[in-house]
């Protein structure tokens, strides 16, 4: 009986040689991904995968949130409806509209404790229908999130597997383990700031002496579910050509330079309309 | 009046009792008692066919029906008849709009034309009833060529009955003429008259009968031969459905009060329903049991009456019209938990704002969004978890101050209405990408981390700039700063806000590797305190 059924798997194998890889083989559906906003990380990890949970995570300044109002600026401007469950208040609206990010599309809810977060975040995604459902955890401290059971991660990462929801976690620690089907790693290089001299149109406005203009942001793939190859341990030793692979770079760049390539004037002016009439902006030295 | 003129009387026998079997229908299948008047002398006013049979009768005293171990007794309640009458438009609303409210139970609608929708005058007859059967009513029905034939018939002949047009006098002859409600002195006429039927009625001379009653005994004359033809007297179809429970105990627990609620939201969808309409925001008010300690401050002054809230309301609004009572429960009970009120209930009164039904249609091209009935009661759920005025969507003020935002109710229609221009949004966007793709617009910028409330700081000045700082238990060396970026607004207020923002690089004193951190910091100039806003992330 044995020697049958090998016999006929060999037949089969060769009969379907060229055509189909491994048929006895199972191959889980590779995840359609949607853009995160970022190209450099669009190319690195293919985009987010919709159905799965996605774990960003880095340190103070390293680029989390920016990648947040990225990945929520792209999906909203594809008519998606998005959610972000914010556990510590931290999210600036303000912010997010001048990322691209259509506020409208954007279901916030602002919680106090990471408890609430978790909860809502549960609520959110047992409704359905929305496109991203962002849980950002990187303002609660860390021994909190620590607490949190690996179960719940997989509940969440079961209740959106099917799908088309994005389910991203950020945090400044690395909490998901195994059920993150992509962790990405965000990490800041050192700030740009620029002392320029500048055209101003008024002398209203004070003269800065330097402005923030940016940083570059590492992002390094520690986990791909589509691409298990690049499956990396956090802390281990890699090899530079392994790491170039699993690498993107990608700048970010304060407002007041969207500004200066928009207007084509020299400083951040508000336009006349949008501003208040009853209130007035004054910089001085 | 055309010849193809046909009309139906509605009728609703014992309505009394049937209003109040309406709000409770477990009682229809006990023995009911209605008792009304002035507080010692309550008499029984209505009775249904069990308490006639164990021998409870009309105008007995309320201590006699307690009596009877069996019998329920209930007050008559007007509220409750004024729903039930309500409902018995709708009932009629529902099949034509022409309708005359003639009585509290009885209605008279033009049926005319209505054979292709319903089918014959009997498909009609049972359709009514059906449909009032839905709604808890038990109703006579009976159709005529001549109204006042249909309404006396109505009245006086259970079921639904078909008067064939020329015959309306056969089916009077044998009715009483108290069935032609005459006036007190034409009643007392007739007695002495020895007239008791419609058909000596219709017998009696014109010119003879004139002389001595006058035209009203010609007017019942016609209406007893089955001629007395009018036009109808149309009412005017209402938009507002309003329900009313009024309890006997006052109750406090949500479970019982959810019960409540939800009969009384099925009977709100099932009005709306009838007329092709759905729910668009439901306001609920809740008469209160007045509380004596709450009522009086004992402490300052014995008699002096407080102004104590005797009401408490509750409203709902979706953000797209539904006739879910079930999801409007859930609703209603979310609301509750978060904010109960404070004392028993004793009436509960609820108005529902009706508006058209949603209608939608799907594209292929617009991506998928929350059902908005689902996203209601999620959004409904959060807002029991992390509070009212945490969940929905920013909407940024027309202002300089910081975090100059408010959070405002979150729903998809709006999105909906958006959909096709982020479509068109996103198309014009990929062309601008195309013209120009290593465009600055396409480098993702610096987000604010905000601190919520800011985070008060130290920070120590050199020259106007800041070269140290330290909050949260953290301090560190500035290396890079940029500012003062100065704002301030609504000096002509009472409330003045002023502050000069900082942009600082700061490397954290005594970590290993260390640490480093841009952080927005501001200046508070009428605190005249140092706060941290947020940090860049």
């Amino acid at each position: 009986m044995l020697a049958t059924s090998n016999a006929l798997r060999l037949h089969v194998e060769s009969a379907l040689a060229g055509r189909v890889v491994s048929p006895f083989r199972f191959q889980e559906p590779q995840p359609i991904t949607a853009s995160a906003g970022i190209a450099a990380v669009d190319q690195l990890a293919g985009g987010l995968p919709r159905g799965c949970l996605t774990e960003v995570f880095g340190g103070i300044s390293s680029g989390i949130t920016s990648l947040l109002h990225t990945a929520l600026a792209a999906r909203t401007a594809n008519a998606e409806v998005c959610a972000l469950v914010d556990a510590q208040d931290s999210f600036d609206p303000g912010c997010a509209q001048f990322a691209g990010v259509s506020l409208q599309q954007l279901l916030w809810v602002r919680c106090r404790n990471v408890d609430q977060a978790l909860r809502s975040v549960d609520l959110l995604l047992h409704g359905g229908g929305f496109s991203l459902v962002a849980v950002d955890l990187s303002g609660a401290p860390a021994r909190l999130i620590r607490q949190i059971p690996l179960s719940f991660w997989f509940r969440l990462r079961r209740t959106v597997e099917n799908t088309s929801t994005i389910l991203l976690v950020l945090s400044r620690e690395s909490n998901t383990k195994t059920c993150a089907s992509l962790v990405l790693r965000m990490e800041r290089e050192v700030a740009r700031w620029s002392l320029q001299d500048r055209q101003y149109p008024s002398r209203d406005f004070h003269t800065p002496a330097s402005l923030l203009d940016g940083w570059t942001t590492t992002a390094e793939m520690i986990r791909c579910k589509a691409r298990r190859k690049n499956i990396a341990v956090i802390g281990r030793a890699k090899t530079f050509a392994n790491q170039d692979a699993e690498l993107a770079r990608f700048d970010l760049r304060s407002n007041h330079f969207l500004s200066v390539d928009s207007s084509g004037s020299a400083w951040p002016l508000p336009s006349p309309q949008d501003q208040s009439q009853n209130e007035r902006t004054q910089n001085f030295g | 009046m055309s010849p193809a003129a046909l009309f139906a009387a509605i009728y609703v026998p014992n309505f009394t009792l049937q209003a109040i079997g309406r709000c409770e229908p477990e009682l229809r299948t006990r023995p009911l008692a209605i008792i009304d008047g002035p507080p010692p002398t309550y008499q029984v006013v209505a009775l249904n066919r069990l308490a006639d049979i164990l021998g409870v009768a009309r105008g007995m005293t309320k201590a006699a029906v307690t009596q009877f171990a069996h019998v329920t007794i209930r007050t008559r309640c007007r509220v409750r008849e004024e729903a039930a009458h309500a409902a018995l438009l709708d009932v009629a609303w529902s099949i034509t709009p022409r309708v005359e409210d003639a009585a509290p139970h009885t209605l008279l609608i033009d049926i005319s034309g209505l054979t292709t929708l319903f089918g014959d005058a009997e498909a009609i007859a049972c359709e009514i009833a059906s449909r009032a059967c839905t709604f808890g009513m038990d109703v006579h029905v009976a159709i005529s060529a001549n109204v006042e034939t249909a309404r006396i018939v109505a009245r006086a002949l259970p079921g639904p009955t078909i008067v064939p047009e020329g015959q309306e006098r056969r089916f009077l002859e044998t009715l009483p003429v108290s069935m032609l409600s005459p006036g007190q002195e034409l009643s007392e006429v007739f007695n002495r008259w020895g007239v008791a039927t419609c058909k000596a009625l219709a017998s009696l001379p014109v010119f003879a009968l004139s002389e001595c009653v006058g035209q009203e005994g010609i007017h019942l004359q016609a209406i007893a031969s089955g001629k007395g033809a009018r036009p109808l007297l149309l009412a005017e179809p209402v938009q507002h459905f309003e329900e009313w429970f009024e309890l006997d105990e006052a109750v406090d627990d949500l479970e019982a009060l959810s019960f409540l609620l939800g009969r009384l939201l099925d009977q709100l969808s099932a009005r709306l329903s009838a007329r092709a309409l759905s729910i668009a925001a439901v306001q609920v008010n809740f008469q209160l049991q007045p509380s004596f300690d709450n009522a009086f401050d004992t402490s300052r002054e014995l008699l002096r009456v407080k102004p104590t809230a005797r009401t408490f309301s509750c409203s709902l609004e979706l953000p797209v019209p539904t006739r879910d009572s079930k999801l409007l429960l859930k609703l209603l009970r979310l609301r509750l938990q978060s904010s109960p009120p404070d004392a028993p209930i004793q009436k509960i009164h609820m108005a529902a704002q009706s508006s058209l039904a949603r209608v939608t249609q799907g594209s292929l091209f617009v991506p998928t969004a929350p059902d908005p009935d689902k996203l209601e009661l999620t959004i409904a759920r959060i807002m029991a978890v992390v509070g009212e005025g945490n969940v929905g969507s920013p909407h940024l003020f027309d202002s300089h101050r910081p975090d100059a935002f408010h959070i405002q109710k979150f729903s998809v229609t709006a999105t909906d209405r958006n959909a096709s221009r982020g479509i068109t949004k996103r198309l014009t966007k990929n062309n601008l990408q195309n013209r120009n793709p290593h465009s600055k617009k396409d480098v993702p910028t610096i987000a604010l981390h905000v601190f919520r409330p800011p985070v008060p700081a130290r920070v120590r000045l050199q020259g106007n700039k800041p070269v140290f700082a330290s909050f949260q238990g953290c301090s560190g060396k500035v290396v890079q700063a940029s500012g003062p970026w100065r704002s301030s607004g609504q000096w002509w207020e009472e409330q003045p806000w002023q502050e000069d923002a900082w942009d600082l690089e700061i490397i954290f004193s005594g970590e290993s590797p260390a640490r480093h951190g841009l952080y927005r910091f501001c200046y508070d100039g009428i605190q005249e305190k140092w706060f941290v806003r947020g940090v860049y992330d």
